[in-house]
């Protein structure tokens, strides 16, 4: 555990010094931005507006993250060779993967709650000047506690979307990791629809590799519940509890692959 | 040899090339050796011929297609026995953004070293390889040289009673050599084993106790520096002054070459078996003066030479 803490930790600290927090400045400045301009622009939907756009940007720019420093996280290390010196130290591989793993949840996790307290600050002081009478005909308040868990499964989201990046990085060169992990992001936006794919078409196998589609891929279509959010419309938390396992079963399994293809890698 | 620090066994490794037929090319073809403890191990030969492979092997980088390989009586496998070893590769490569601080300090975790304990052996241990101020500067802003330094002390960090050095001399200016040669030097009064990968003859003749070359992916010649040096004698070299000329007449014909040089000396070169004693006393019984006499030994350097070309003929027959 000392070892998975340890690479993690080295992790953060390079993603710091890479500058992957820079994003958090343009996240800021585009949010502040845009709630001045939408202010100007429209009455009595701008809170929704910069919602939702706080909660886009949050998912796009982690996305951003999630890939481009996850395609790397293996990759550069064996092509530079750090992992020479690494792994004559008394750590496994699948330390390794794993301490890769969390320090890269760990960066995201600093930039996402970065991003909601710039979020709720903008949002506060929209609704400060706002009549009470106003704020009682929105659909949600400014403030409301329910952005947290559309927040939490956009967390949930970087973190399979991490994993994806990692497994792919284990065997591949970065750029084909990195087009693997958004092809499988996109296919995953749209997986639900795979399910019911008998509904569209009659061929039998077509809808058999539908299925097993369905079943392969992540279906990233579930952790979207910022519509929700933003319109205040209540989740359960059933669905919740099950979006996480799901999401935790999914990880397990790329992590476990990722562990037993990087430990059989030969380091030409 | 029993307690043996490292020892492989018949250790090979295939690599697959080409793409769409890939076909096996062996990088290291039945590798036996051991090292004893305590021992500086030169591990020589030319570049490409398998000395990076077997370090890789013996750090479990890449994976033996057959044979195996034993570190301190454990398998190299064992993540417990990396405790006990240092290694430093070819041309080492850290993360850009650390510091060598910073570095020397996650690797200290990996070794579960307290965070006080830690703190002292970094410092020290950058002390130990002439790292000074430069240990908060970023990795990426440091010379080859100087990563080397780097390099070395990560290999030192745990006080290694194994350490393998792969070129540990590349890229360091004569001072820096001069310094790892002391270290090295330092670490085998210490009764460290050292086994460290050269094509630099002159520092494997003035280092190692035991050599094993290595040519092709195949052991080409192993043993004592100094079985291996007296195994290529090559003849006598005489150097007489004063010599008159009816001697000299008689001594050319077992001479293998007689040369004059300036000074009225004579060089008489005679084979291995040209008795030079003999000759001494003839030729100083006819009034000769003895200048020097030396025996002419193949250097580490016609030695390596010699064994890749009979490994080359070798291959070839």
């Amino acid at each position: 555990m000392k070892a998975v803490r340890a690479v993690a930790a080295a992790v953060f600290l390079e993603s710091v010094r890479d500058r992957v927090f820079y994003n958090l400045v343009l996240f800021a400045v585009l949010l502040i931005g845009a709630s001045i301009l939408i202010g100007q622009l429209t009455a009595g939907q701008d809170v929704k507006i910069i919602k939702d756009l706080g909660l886009a940007a949050t998912s796009l720019f982690g996305l951003f993250i999630a890939i481009f420093v996850g395609i790397n996280l293996v990759s550069k290390e064996v092509d530079r060779r750090s992992v020479y010196p690494l792994f004559a130290k008394p750590i496994t591989r699948a330390q390794f993967i794993l301490g890769k793993y969390a320090g890269l949840l760990l960066t995201l996790l600093a930039n996402v709650v970065v991003m909601s307290v710039a979020l709720y600050t903008v949002l506060f002081f929209l609704a400060r000047g706002v009549p009470e009478g106003v704020q009682k005909a929105w659909d949600a308040p400014a403030m409301d506690p329910g952005l947290l868990v559309a927040i939490g499964m956009i967390y949930l989201e970087l973190a399979v979307v991490t994993a994806v990046a990692l497994f792919f990085s284990t065997y591949s060169s970065p750029m084909l990791s990195a087009v693997f992990t958004l092809g499988i992001y996109l296919v995953g936006q749209f997986n639900s629809d795979l399910k019911h794919f008998d509904t569209i078409v009659d061929s039998a196998p077509a809808i058999a590799i539908a299925k097993a589609s369905y079943y392969l891929l992540p279906d990233f279509s579930r952790f979207d519940i910022k519509l929700q959010a933003v319109h205040g419309i209540h989740v359960s938390a059933g669905f919740i509890a099950t979006t996480v396992g799901y999401a935790v079963a999914y990880i397990a399994a790329l992590l476990f692959g990722a562990m037993v293809i990087f430990s059989r890698r030969d380091f030409k | 040899m029993a307690g043996a620090a490292i020892r492989t066994r018949e250790l090979s490794k295939d690599y697959h090339v080409g793409f769409w037929r890939p076909r096996p090319y062996r990088a290291l073809d039945r590798l036996s050796i051991e090292v004893a403890p305590g021992e500086v191990f030169g591990f020589l030969g030319p570049n490409g011929a398998g000395k990076t492979t077997t370090l890789k092997l013996l750090m479990q980088l890449v994976f033996p297609t057959s044979g195996d390989a034993e570190i301190l009586g454990r398998p190299v496998g064992d993540v417990g026995v990396r405790r006990r070893i240092g290694y430093l590769p070819e041309n080492p490569y850290f993360y850009d953004h650390l510091t060598a601080e910073e570095l020397l300090d996650y690797y200290g975790r990996l070794f579960d070293m307290p965070s006080a304990d830690r703190r002292t052996r970094v410092s020290a241990t950058l002390d130990r390889v002439g790292i000074g101020a430069e240990r908060r500067l970023a990795l990426r802003k440091f010379s080859k040289g100087m990563l080397q330094r780097v390099g070395i002390a990560q290999a030192l960090l745990n006080d290694p009673e194994v350490l393998f050095l792969d070129e540990p001399m590349s890229g360091l200016d004569p001072l820096g050599r001069r310094d790892v040669r002391a270290l090295m030097l330092e670490l085998r009064d210490q009764g460290r084993t050292i086994f460290f990968s050269s094509h630099i003859l002159s520092d494997a003749e003035a280092l190692c106790s035991q050599v094993a070359i290595v040519a092709k992916g195949r052991l080409a010649a192993s043993g004592r520096l100094t079985e291996l040096q007296e195994f290529a004698v090559q003849g006598w070299e005489l150097v007489m002054s004063g010599v008159p000329a009816e001697a000299l007449e008689r001594v050319r014909g077992r001479a293998r070459r007689v040369v004059t040089v300036a000074g009225g000396r004579y060089v008489i070169d005679l084979p291995p078996d040209g008795h030079p004693e003999d000759m001494l006393r003839e030729l100083t019984s006819a009034g000769a003066t003895l200048v020097s006499l030396t025996p002419v030994r193949e250097t580490l350097e016609d030695v390596f030479v010699r064994r890749v070309a009979e490994m080359g003929e070798g291959a070839r027959s």
